[in-house]
């Protein structure tokens, strides 16, 4: 018995595989593709899935430039974190946000075409925002995993053809 | 006076190898293995393996324990912490209770605890029912304990699972032991709660020991029951072989245990230690980390073979080649009788016009004619791509 249910498994196929087909999905899972299609519909319209990307592997020859800004806020008395995020948030520059526990608060993926564009964007646009007391910029030098997968792995079939 | 003559001029020549050994036939797999291996750009469906690689985490337990130089040999049952994580893992996933400290051994695999386990209970003369189409190992594992293996064939028309009525016929007073492969290797046969408590019944009934290889446990894709070993009169007879190799991918570890009586551990733990000592001490390392901390691992490659079972068996019906939907395991068993040609047959023009390797069903025993072993422990990719050679293959022929 799968040990997941078919909304789960249909999620994790496309975890792995954005572009897997519906037909691929229905046979993989055993049922129809009309009732793939249905989830998928539900899962996108209840934004369970935002989107559908490419993994790539190209970021240090791409022309852009990634940073880890790691970023103390004061929280608001009402609000807490949520009003100051979601306006940083907001900055196409920054690719992904998370509240976070430990030395800091907020963790930010900013991109960038270059390194004074990242710079630029954290001193000028992200230290001044209200509430913001301090930020730490960790500019990322080589990707050694994403998204689940390993770059630069080494490990082929190293299985005898036929086996009993 | 007595004159002595040389019984080295007169006798015939005393042969070298041992008559029950030479008698024992090639494993079926082997010669197909040589004309696979000659030839490139062959898909093999093949492999009676996992295509994953061991989890990480397994390999690097592995590592850290040669390490800390834990490099000598463990006690001969297996590392303590080891048989304690395997009694646990049991009474989780396959619902037995057993003692760590004596009703439970670390083996080389279940092939190695199968042969200790003939060795210790069988007597030459003694009759060992076993299910065909089966793994290549069980006939030969037994007349090399000088016992006699008796095949009870297995039939399509029930998706090879076991009948008592079958057993029926086969047993006889002479019958010691009851073998038994479910998930099957190489049907992919399953047994359920209710096939499982007709053949404990008929074990009962007829006083036979059981060895119950539940190596594909893991790989079920009908809901899982207990354990033969745990239903009414079957505990006190019956020896549970389990292992690493296919729920967690580690078929090069060489790791695997029983769990049993402690009288048959005992005597298993005592042709054990006079041969093998003791399981490789970084495979049991690797295994404590298997059984205690890679469950997402082994579910994940659990849903992979269920949905790659999903396609090919629709596939092979597709072709017109009727296939069961296997209940366990990583095979299909497609029924290449519409064809007109022997498994064997089948198999060889296959690799030979389209470097696509099945394995002949006749490898497994001859009831496995007609039919053809494929595991679909292999990409998705290298099974679609084969599937649509096996097509261009039949249609070649004017088939279906």
């Amino acid at each position: 018995m799968a040990t997941k249910n078919l909304q789960t498994s249909v999620l994790a196929l496309l975890r792995g595989n954005a572009r897997i087909s519906v037909q691929e999905l229905a046979e993989r899972l055993d049922t129809t593709t009309a009732k793939i299609a249905t989830i998928i519909k539900k899962l996108e319209a209840e934004k369970k899935i935002l989107g559908y990307t490419a993994i790539t592997s190209a970021d240090e020859t791409a022309d852009e430039i990634r940073a880890i800004i790691e970023v103390q806020v004061q929280p608001e008395r009402d609000a807490g974190f949520d009003n100051i995020a979601q306006r940083i948030a907001k900055f196409d520059e920054v690719a992904t946000l998370y509240l976070v526990s430990g030395s800091h608060d907020l963790h930010l993926e900013v991109v960038g075409h270059s390194l004074q564009d990242v710079a630029r964007f954290v001193s000028r646009r992200l230290s001044s925002q209200p509430g913001v007391k301090s930020c730490a910029t960790l500019f990322l030098l080589k990707k050694y995993k994403e998204s689940g997968i390993v770059l630069d792995q080494e490990e082929g079939d190293a299985r005898l053809k036929v086996t009993p | 006076m007595r004159v002595s003559k040389s019984p080295h001029k007169t006798a015939a020549p005393r042969p070298r190898v041992a008559p029950h050994i030479a008698a024992l036939p090639k494993s079926g797999i082997r010669d197909f293995f040589e004309l696979v291996n000659a030839m490139e750009d062959v898909i093999s469906l093949g492999i009676g393996e996992p295509d994953f690689v061991t989890p990480w985490k397994i390999r690097e337990a592995t590592i850290y324990s040669l390490q800390r130089g834990f490099t000598h040999y463990t006690s001969n049952l297996g590392d303590p912490k080891l048989r304690l994580a395997v009694c646990k893992y049991f009474a989780r996933r396959f619902g037995g209770s057993y003692d760590p400290k004596t009703e439970c051994i670390i083996t080389v695999g279940v092939s190695e605890g199968l042969d200790i386990a003939a060795r210790a209970v069988i007597s030459p003369g003694d009759e060992v029912l076993y299910h065909e189409p089966c793994y290549v190992s069980y006939a030969p594992t037994v007349r090399m304990a000088h016992g006699v293996p008796i095949a009870v064939v297995t039939h399509a028309e029930h998706d090879f699972v076991l009948q008592v009525e079958d057993l029926e016929k086969a047993v006889t007073s002479k019958t010691k032991v009851l073998m038994l492969n479910y998930p099957n290797n190489p049907t992919g046969a399953g047994m359920t709660a209710e096939d499982k408590q007709k053949i404990a019944e008929f074990a009962v009934k007829h006083d036979l020991l059981v060895f119950s290889d539940e190596i594909y446990d893991e790989l079920s894709y009908i809901p899982r029951s207990p354990s033969i070993a745990t239903l009414p009169g079957m505990r006190d007879r019956t020896i549970v072989f389990n292992g690493f190799s296919k729920a967690f991918a580690m078929t090069g570890y060489r790791i695997g245990y029983a769990v049993g009586p402690h009288d048959l551990i005992d005597a298993m733990m005592k042709v054990h230690q006079y041969s093998m000592l003791c399981a490789p001490g970084p495979s049991q390392f690797g295994a404590i980390e298997a059984l205690t901390n890679a469950d997402g691992e082994r579910e994940t490659m659990h849903d992979e073979y269920e949905q790659r079972r999903n396609v090919i068996v629709k596939r092979f019906n597709g072709l017109g080649l009727h296939c069961f939907k296997p209940r366990g395991a990583f095979y299909v068993f497609p029924d290449i009788r519409s064809t007109g040609m022997t498994s064997m047959a089948f198999a060889t023009s296959l690799l030979k016009e389209q470097r696509v390797a099945v394995i002949p069903g006749t490898a497994f025993g001859e009831c496995g004619e007609g039919f053809v072993r494929c595991s679909y422990a292999t990409s998705m990719a290298d099974i679609e791509t084969a599937m649509e050679r096996i097509g261009k293959f039949l249609r070649k022929r004017g088939l279906p």
